[in-house]
């Protein structure tokens, strides 16, 4: 049978995009180990809700670490403490009667607040529109098994395709970089034989579109992949960097 | 007069879609950018409809109500896909995927429209693989498969446990190309709140900007919605937060038809419930039950720690009633036994709600590091969220609501009875009858968004005069917008003292106590009694926070359960007409003495389909049925002794 546990609170508030944020603090202490992270601001809410209060906003879908919505950073870190998971499957018991928890956007220009904890992160579609995909259309396929691949590029290309988008890596990044998210997809498309076709044009376009929507460069802090929810490696902004200067090059 | 006429067309079963798509009307290439469709939602259905449309040339709009595209809770999906390639040889067909589907689903869906399924299951295969998803391999480099939900076949296409997620990046990728290639408007954040009709015709969409608050109006020759299933009425369901039911029941409002509410499919193998502030509930693959040992306790209330209870005094309640199946039963008797064995008090844990799925003897077996390799993902995910060790403690699991079957009715083109309003996917009732087979929700969708509508929808806007527009400043859209926006302000201004989540959570343990696992005629109508009570408090005393013109998530959720409201009394209400036991559905007074479900396909063959006609403190709602015929196959009762 588990207690209850005090916790104290000091979460963003924001109105709006335009408006002044600032930090606001609570203290709850019906905290119960079991409850999950956002399962905590759940209970927050209804405790605002209840005193004639706004409750926080957060962005959130799964709950099952894969959709991605969820990116809050606890105290300084994006997602909480516990390495390869998303903050909606970070569990209360990773904490301690009496403990402060500090709850931030990210933040980054090309992630402008919308409201409280909840931003604009349409940058990511606009990067994959420039170019994350197989320009393959509905009906034209062939035969699913007339290309074999080798299953350890079908598996490291799975590996990079496991990326969530949900803006970890450039929360955690000193620079706001999207690099790893850019890489990942990147990384997915050219390790298979179906992507391998528009390589270059791709990695021009996807990484341009980057630049473009404000997103800082690459310095190799490596921050991103330590906080990655899917722990994605840090080689596919090797192999991005690779594949751009050869694509730059070859014209 | 409402037609139930499902327009299949006649011949022999394998060859009605190949006949349709010949006979059906084309739209030509240079008129095709004439024509706009709306699509909602961006689901594996939705998602893949709006891509494959686009690249035809019409103007897609779509529209979702997350942040981005990829979020749909197509993503969430585990296991894997079927088709029937037959790549592991061993004898698997298109008829032996029919047959398994439409046997599954407990002959409750139409022939042809599984049919149809089966057909087109190899062409998203296909379709997928050249998109680049990464489905896993063997050391050849040719496709994996494996045996799924006790199918005899291994016809299940995989990506890891995340096979949701690969297919959806795919169709959203496409859809991508298509938003660049200035073929698909796209909009996030915006929620449908009313379908506008001209003339007897969808003509177009209401919505809510999420993030402004503004009321939008979108006009279009054709609306389809891909909405997705409606498991969050009970609450607790394996279903994504923002997951609902309003866009259909909206549609519904409007004059479409909502077929088999009441077919509700719950999983047998989730994390259960540790408390009131639970959220969601955790499904964990049910291929766990090919190695795990279900049990309980044979005495009541014996709270020793599961290894301490001896071999003689565990009930391995599965095994001994189904000998031959054993733990491997299918989805509907496994969540069956277990909330019958925790009603009759042996369930264990403090909730009294679970049971044990024990992994001993297989560990014994075969060695920790054979598990581990089988099963390690599902472990540390339980590991996680259970905090406790799965490896030296069994696992505590317990039933929850995953999928719904039943969703708006459509025809064989899957437009609904409104003429130009179409639904796809989860969202509408097609093609699973009263019982899902494992692995084939992704590929209804996919058949749905990328084979079937692409063809059916030409057939529907050839007899739409290009360029026919009636603009925004219609009297249609006006009333439609005042009505959405008069529902928000109603919300806003009661100021009551109960928080929705509040009301949400009491009113899923209604739906989950009388309309979850099994139903009676009196508990049944104590449901719809209490529904409308509760229902009755909401309206006067649901506090509903913040402002209309910002981003306010639940200002969202008060409108979404209003809806639930409604529904859950519609569900009662067909669960309590259809007076058999069939798939998910059982009624307990049509049962065998052993507990073995009797379906009644004399009196019961046909799909339920609800006309709304009024909500005055009771919910009117007019019967319609749809008759199944049974021409190809024989129907048998299931059996898994």
């Amino acid at each position: 049978m588990s207690t209850n546990m005090t916790i104290h609170l000091r979460y963003w508030r924001q109105t709006s995009p335009t408006a002044r944020g600032y930090f606001e603090n609570r203290t709850i202490s019906t905290v119960n180990e079991h409850m999950s992270f956002l399962e905590m601001l759940d209970v927050l809410n209804e405790e605002l809700q209840l005193d004639g209060a706004e409750p926080l906003e957060f962005d959130y879908d799964c709950r099952e670490g894969i959709c991605g919505s969820c990116n809050l950073v606890i105290n300084g870190q994006a997602h909480g403490p516990k390495k390869g998971t998303a903050c909606c499957q970070l569990h209360m018991r990773n904490y301690s009667d009496g403990d402060h928890i500090t709850i931030e956007p990210p933040r980054a220009s090309a992630f402008p607040v919308i409201k409280d904890l909840v931003v604009d992160r349409s940058a990511f579609d606009r990067i994959i529109e420039a170019g994350g995909y197989v320009s393959v259309k509905t009906g034209s396929a062939q035969e699913a098994n007339a290309i074999p691949i080798q299953k350890n590029d079908a598996d490291q290309a799975f590996d990079y395709a496991a990326c969530i988008g949900c803006g970890a890596c450039v929360a955690a990044c000193p620079n706001a970089s999207a690099s790893l998210f850019t890489s990942a997809k990147i990384s997915h498309l050219s390790h298979l034989p179906q992507g391998n076709v528009e390589r270059s044009n791709r990695v021009v376009a996807m990484v341009e579109q980057m630049q473009e929507e404000g997103f800082g460069d690459c310095s190799n802090f490596g921050e991103c992949e330590a906080v990655c929810p899917k722990e994605i490696s840090i080689a596919a902004i090797a192999d991005t960097r690779r594949d751009y200067v050869r694509a730059v090059i070859q014209g | 007069m409402i037609s139930l006429d499902a327009k299949i067309p006649d011949g022999p079963l394998e060859k009605k879609w190949s006949r349709h798509k010949k006979e059906m009307k084309l739209v030509a290439p240079n008129n095709r950018r004439k024509y706009e469709i709306i699509i909602v939602g961006t689901g594996l259905a939705g998602g893949a409809a709006a891509a494959s449309m686009a690249e035809m040339g019409y103007k897609v709009k779509s529209f979702c109500i997350q942040d981005s595209a990829r979020r749909a809770h197509s993503i969430a999906a585990q296991g894997g896909i079927n088709a029937s390639k037959n790549y592991p040889n061993d004898g698997d067909s298109v008829w032996r995927l029919f047959y398994d589907t439409i046997k599954g689903g407990d002959y409750r869906s139409r022939e042809a429209n599984v049919y149809r399924l089966a057909e087109v299951s190899n062409n998203i295969i296909d379709q997928a693989v050249a998109q680049g998803v990464p489905f896993a391999r063997e050391y050849s480099g040719l496709l994996a498969n494996r045996s799924f939900g006790g199918a005899q076949v291994s016809r299940t296409f995989y990506a890891r446990g995340q096979t949701g997620q690969q297919l959806l990046l795919g169709a959203y990728q496409a859809m991508m190309r298509q938003v660049e290639l200035g073929g698909i408007k796209y909009y996030t954040r915006h929620e449908m709140l009313e379908v506008v009709i001209i003339d007897g015709k969808a003509r177009g969409i209401i919505t809510r900007d999420l993030v402004t608050g503004e009321i939008c109006q979108h006009e279009a020759d054709a609306v389809i919605l891909a909405t997705g299933g409606y498991g969050n009425v009970f609450y607790l369901s394996t279903n994504a937060k923002n997951s609902n039911v309003t866009a259909a029941w909206r549609a519904h409002k409007k004059g479409a038809l909502f077929a088999n509410p009441s077919f509700v499919q719950v999983h047998p193998t989730c994390i259960p419930v540790s408390g009131d502030y639970q959220s969601k509930l955790t499904l964990m693959s049910e291929s766990l039950r090919n190695d795990g040992r279900v049990w309980v306790p044979r005495k009541k209330g014996d709270d020793r720690h599961p290894n301490d209870i001896p071999e003689d005094e565990r009930l391995y309640y599965l095994e001994e009633k189904y000998p031959s199946f054993g733990n491997l039963v299918p989805r509907d008797v496994a969540s069956r036994n277990a909330k019958l064995v925790c009603d009759k008090g042996l369930g264990i844990g403090k909730t009294g709600l679970a049971v044990y799925l024990d992994f001993r003897d297989a560990i014994a077996r075969d060695g920790k590091d054979m598990i581990s390799a089988k099963y390690g993902n599902l472990f540390d995910m339980y590991a996680n969220i259970a905090g406790e060790d799965p490896y030296t403690r069994p696992m505590r699991i317990f039933p929850a609501v995953h999928y719904t079957m039943g969703g708006l009715w459509v025809d064989y083109n899957l437009m609904t009875n409104i003429p130009g309003l179409f639904a796809a996917g989860e969202a509408n009732f097609s093609d699973h009858g009263a019982n899902r087979l494992g692995a084939s929700a992704l590929m209804q969708g996919l058949s749905d968004g990328y084979f079937v509508l692409p063809s059916t929808i030409g057939n529907y806007l050839a007899d739409v005069k290009p360029g026919t527009r009636y603009g925004t400043d219609h009297e249609a859209f006006d009333t439609a917008a005042k009505k959405a926006q008069e529902a928000i302000d109603r919300l806003l201004n009661i100021n009551g003292k109960r928080t929705i989540i509040d009301f949400h959570r009491t009113l899923g343990r209604i739906v989950w106590d009388k309309i979850g696992i099994s139903r009676t005629k009196e508990g049944l109508e104590g449901a719809i009694s209490d529904i409308r009570s509760l229902r009755e408090e909401f309206w006067t005393n649901v506090y509903v926070p913040g402002e209309k013109n910002n981003y306010n998530k639940y200002l969202e959720f008060a409108g979404r359960v209003a809806d639930f409201f409604e529904l859950a009394e519609l569900m009662a209400m067909d669960a309590l007409d259809r007076a058999e036991s069939c798939g998910c559905h059982l009624r307990e007074e049509f049962q065998t003495e052993e507990g073995e479900a009797i379906r009644n396909d004399k009196d019961y063959s046909y799909v339920s389909a609800w006309e709304f006609k009024d909500r005055n403190g009771v919910l009117e709602e007019a019967l319609h049925k749809e008759e199944l015929n049974f021409e190809f196959v024989e129907l048998k009762q299931r059996s898994y002794k």
